[in-house]
């Protein structure tokens, strides 16, 4: 009996003891996990953040990368060199230019802070991928190693063309590829000269009014002016996807709401107009009433799939666009921004990216600068590849738009394109920026050929006068000059 | 011009040979008896040795001192001593425990060396000592029967030393953790770590009721308190998180595991509340961007280290870790990342892994209570530190400013944790003394039992399974 008892005990003591056994175990596997855990989140971190961290000012590292490392060159698309180090005999380096004032913003500068592609790519620029072999050559030489070059986007013909029909404007020009987001040409104005930076420095940091540091094209911040009738026409097709082509306006010259008035563009009296003809003339009045009829709250979710008021998944300096819509807003400010009046500001980029989106049957794809970095006798160490950015609006949607903007062009505000060789759409702007004169911006964005899109064109011109009359013009010399006339 | 083949092309080896020991530490686990493994242990040693030669090499290649040279043969000899000897005194000790060690020790003197010449050839002297004085300690845990009777004795040793820092000691980086007696300086938390496991594992192998746990509570709560009070965050956090785990353990109710949890969250909300200096801390691991200049300094600059090395890192001397604040104490990870690769530092941590996972193997396999909680108490310490230092410069977790065991420099810490690794190695033989006593008694019972049957049954042939 004693035995029995004692096998008992026993047998009872080992039962306990493998549970406490489990429950060690489960304490192991725990502690396991979260060590997984830790090491997944180390690595991922690690090189994920990897080109943020070293770009970040107060990373040591990076003087080292720059002692040890020649910056490496920039090119445009035809491997015209953008940017190079020179080393003189002493061993002084100096970045070099050679285009001066035409990359000003695109390109960047390199001191007294990084910008442009310089600061983007700054990361690559810095670092060296030569063969070991010819690292060691180097170093018995007591030479730096050859940093890494970075291949643009930019194409110099169309850059030239945008430059020179600016002219002595301020403004901006964006043509992009609608359906890859390659970033052919990119001009700001006014400009300075990479070259001089460190002579002009304090200058351009004393003068406060032009702002000429500023990369307008994606910092500059605009009334997007008639231009933004495309997001009016988009919302309102969306409301009204049966009956839109039903809307009839009869246009006296201006459209009044209790105290609130709109204006035709320089008191212009349209008469009798449907859905089509009021895009097409870009009548304020029909549009400030079709704002009227919108779902202020629908709107503002528009808005924001269009990526208005939000951080822009982007590799360079940029600004975000403004305006919020929502149920709140008052008549009088929904009635302004219908017509793209009032608080809205836009970027160039912005509505060079709805534009390219309603291009490529309402997929925007991811604007880029750079194509690819390679080593500097040519082994290709990333490509960047053309991404999907946001689907924008349906492809019905934007075969409608298109559609709508291939007739400013035929027998709207943009007839200045009409007689082309190759078929264009698009939507001209004429932004009022000043309450007390008449003055305004001239606005043009749209695309070429309607049929198959390959290039996308954003302008304005600071304080021109109407977009029809100012910016049409530059956008067809520049199709003109890629389409061969 | 050579060095620059040999950096850039060691990187790859070294990274090489570290996975390949790494693997050997868990490939151990498909056997049961240390004979088994031997295969596994001698490739390891092999490992160890080119991990150390390669690092080595690149060291004086770059540097081109000769010193390194003598330094490097020096820890050599010192490495290959400590496996012969520890196989000689103790030929039933687990050698993965010893492996691992002596492959931390040299992967510390070469991060140290690289670091700071002169704090690694004072690193090599404290190591020299602390591992001629515990090598000992295994004998000393086999032979003395009364170490289970001292439990008070233990708590109260623990609060003394604690509170002595408290009252008299210096202040380093804002937290009062140590004191000087004739010159030489000592951290006694650290100590104190493994009498505290002690204590607990004596209190409450002998009892697991309710008010045992109670009273073991309030002295384990006043450890923490009197480090609380000292500032020290990172070692009141392993002794509440040791605290809660061995009462889960000895008691095998899951309850006091979630009134611990609870209590702990609690008490770190509340302590987030009450001081500004965990405020900071937080604010450090939440956005360590926005105070870059300030509280988040540290931690940004172990980022920019940890990143830039890539998989295989800049190789030695070729990064910049000493732009780390504090980086061969608190941040020696983010060097090993930085220097010899994001890979290497994983397998480092791996390492550490499989020790602990060691550590709860024994401690299962351990049939005396006592010695079972003191495994896991140890083993707990011991990976929750690792966690602690090792999440916190890597931005997983806040940063409690603890030590790397086995690799960051300093005395008290490489001390502490070789007298766990050989309690454990103690504790390993015992294990085994368990196994063939119990295996004896076993054959014994069976034999009773068998001649009992016989005996019902009328029969005597015991003659026959004598």
């Amino acid at each position: 009996m004693r035995q029995q008892e004692a096998k008992i005990r026993r047998m009872k003591k080992e039962k306990m003891r493998k549970k406490k056994n489990r429950q060690i175990l489960s304490v192991t596997y725990f502690f396991v996990a979260v060590f997984l855990c830790m090491m997944g989140y180390t690595c991922h971190y690690a090189i994920t953040h990897q080109q943020e961290l070293i770009n970040n000012s107060y990373n040591s590292r990076q003087e080292i990368l720059v002692a040890q490392n020649t910056r490496g060159m920039i090119y445009a698309d035809g491997r015209q060199v953008l940017a190079q180090t020179q080393t003189d005999e002493e061993g002084k380096e100096t970045r070099v230019y050679p285009y001066g004032n035409l990359f000003s913003h695109v390109v960047g500068y390199a001191s007294n802070g990084r910008f442009g592609i310089e600061a983007s790519a700054n990361y690559y620029l810095i670092n060296s991928n030569a063969k070991l072999s010819e690292k060691v050559a180097n170093d018995v030489a007591g030479l730096k190693y050859p940093g890494d070059n970075v291949v643009t986007t930019l194409n110099v013909d169309l850059q030239q063309i945008a430059y020179d029909s600016l002219g002595i404007y301020k403004g901006a020009v964006i043509v992009t590829d609608p359906a890859t987001g390659k970033i052919l040409a990119m001009v700001s104005k006014p400009d300075f000269d990479p070259n001089e930076i460190e002579v002009i420095w304090d200058e351009l940091l004393e003068d406060k009014e032009s702002g000429i540091l500023l990369n307008r094209a994606t910092q500059g911040l605009y009334p997007p002016g008639s231009t933004f009738k495309i997001v009016t026409a988009l919302e309102y097709i969306r409301e009204n996807p049966d009956s839109y082509s039903q809307y009839s306006y009869q246009c006296n010259g201006r459209f009044t709401k209790g105290e609130e008035r709109i204006n035709c563009y320089h008191g212009s009296v349209h008469g009798y107009e449907d859905f089509s003809k009021s895009f097409a003339k870009s009548c304020n009045a029909s549009f400030a009433n079709i704002g009227m009829q919108l779902d202020r709250e629908k709107f503002g979710d528009t808005l924001e799939q269009l990526l208005f008021n939000q951080e822009l998944k982007v590799g360079f300096a940029y600004n975000k666009s403004r305006l919020v819509i929502d149920r709140h807003t008052e008549d009088a400010d929904m009635m302004q921004a219908s017509i793209g009046q009032g608080t809205t500001a836009v970027t160039p980029l912005e509505m060079n990216m709805i534009t390219c989106s309603i291009a490529n049957d309402g997929m925007l794809m991811k604007p880029y600068l750079v194509d690819h970095v390679e080593t500097h006798d040519g082994n290709l160490i990333k490509q960047f590849e053309s991404t999907a950015y946001k689907r924008m609006m349906s492809a019905e949607e934007a075969d409608v738009l298109s559609g709508l903007m291939q007739e400013v062009v035929k027998s709207g505000t943009g007839t200045k394109l009409a007689d082309a060789s190759y078929t264009a759409a698009g939507k001209t702007g004429s932004a009022e920026y000043n309450s007390v004169k008449e003055d305004s911006h001239a606005w043009f964005t749209g695309f070429a050929p309607v049929e198959n899109p390959e290039l996308c064109v954003t302008i304005i011109i600071e304080g021109a006068g109407s977009g029809g009359d100012y910016a049409v013009p530059i956008a067809r010399r520049i199709f003109d000059a890629y389409f061969g006339g | 011009m050579l060095e620059i083949y040999i950096t850039e092309l060691s990187k790859y080896f070294i990274t090489l040979f570290i996975a390949l020991y790494t693997l050997e530490c868990f490939l151990v686990f498909r056997f049961q008896e240390e004979e088994r493994r031997k295969g596994s242990y001698i490739r390891q040693n092999f490992f160890m040795f080119l991990v150390h030669f390669s690092c080595f090499l690149v060291i004086c290649f770059e540097t081109g001192k000769v010193e390194y040279l003598l330094f490097y043969i020096l820890q050599q000899i010192l490495l290959f001593a400590i496996i012969m000897l520890f196989r000689m005194i103790y030929p039933r000790g687990n050698r993965l425990i010893i492996n691992n060690m002596c492959m931390l020790l040299s992967i510390g003197f070469v991060i140290l060396s690289r670091l700071s010449y002169e704090k690694a050839i004072k690193q090599f002297f404290i190591v020299t000592v602390s591992l001629i004085m515990s090598m000992l300690i295994p004998y000393f845990i086999h032979k003395l029967k009364f170490l289970k009777s001292l439990t008070w004795v233990y708590a109260g040793v623990g609060i003394v030393a604690l509170g002595v820092v408290l009252i008299l000691g210096t202040v380093t980086y804002g937290s009062k953790i140590s004191y000087s007696i004739g010159g030489v300086t000592f951290q006694p938390s650290e100590f104190v770590k493994i009498i505290f496991v002690f204590f607990l594992a004596s209190a409450l192998s002998e009892s697991q009721d309710f008010l045992r746990v109670v009273v073991t509570a309030v002295l384990a709560g006043v450890h923490v308190l009197i480090l609380v009070a000292s500032k020290d965050l990172g070692s009141a956090l392993i002794f509440f998180i040791v605290y809660v785990m061995m009462v889960f353990i000895a008691t095998g109710q899951w309850i006091y595991l979630f009134v611990g949890a609870a209590g702990g969250g609690a008490a770190a909300v509340a302590a987030y509340h009450l001081f500004s200096h965990v405020q900071v801390r937080v604010q450090a691991w939440q956005d360590p961007f926005s105070c870059i200049d300030a509280a988040g300094f540290q931690i940004t600059q172990s980022l920019f280290g940890i990143s830039s090395g890539g998989w295989f890192g800049l190789g030695l001397f070729r990064g910049n870790p000493t732009a780390i604040p504090l980086v061969e104490a608190d941040f020696v990870f983010s060097a090993v990342a930085e220097e010899l690769g994001i890979i290497f530092s994983m397998c480092l941590i791996l390492i550490c892994l499989s020790s602990f996972i060691m550590f709860m193997n024994i401690s299962i396999k351990l049939q005396n209570g006592f010695y079972r909680l003191i495994a896991f108490g140890l083993g707990i310490t011991y990976i929750f530190q690792v966690f602690l230092t090792i999440g916190g410069g890597t931005k997983f977790i806040p940063m409690t400013g603890v030590t790397l065991p086995f690799i960051s420099y300093g005395g008290s810490s490489i001390l502490t944790t070789l007298i766990m690794f050989f309690i454990i190695e103690g504790l390993y033989i015992i294990r085994q003394d368990e196994g063939e006593r119990r295996a004896k008694k076993k054959r014994k019972r069976r034999r009773t039992e068998y001649a009992a049957a016989r005996g019902e049954d009328k029969t005597d042939e015991e003659g026959e399974d004598a």
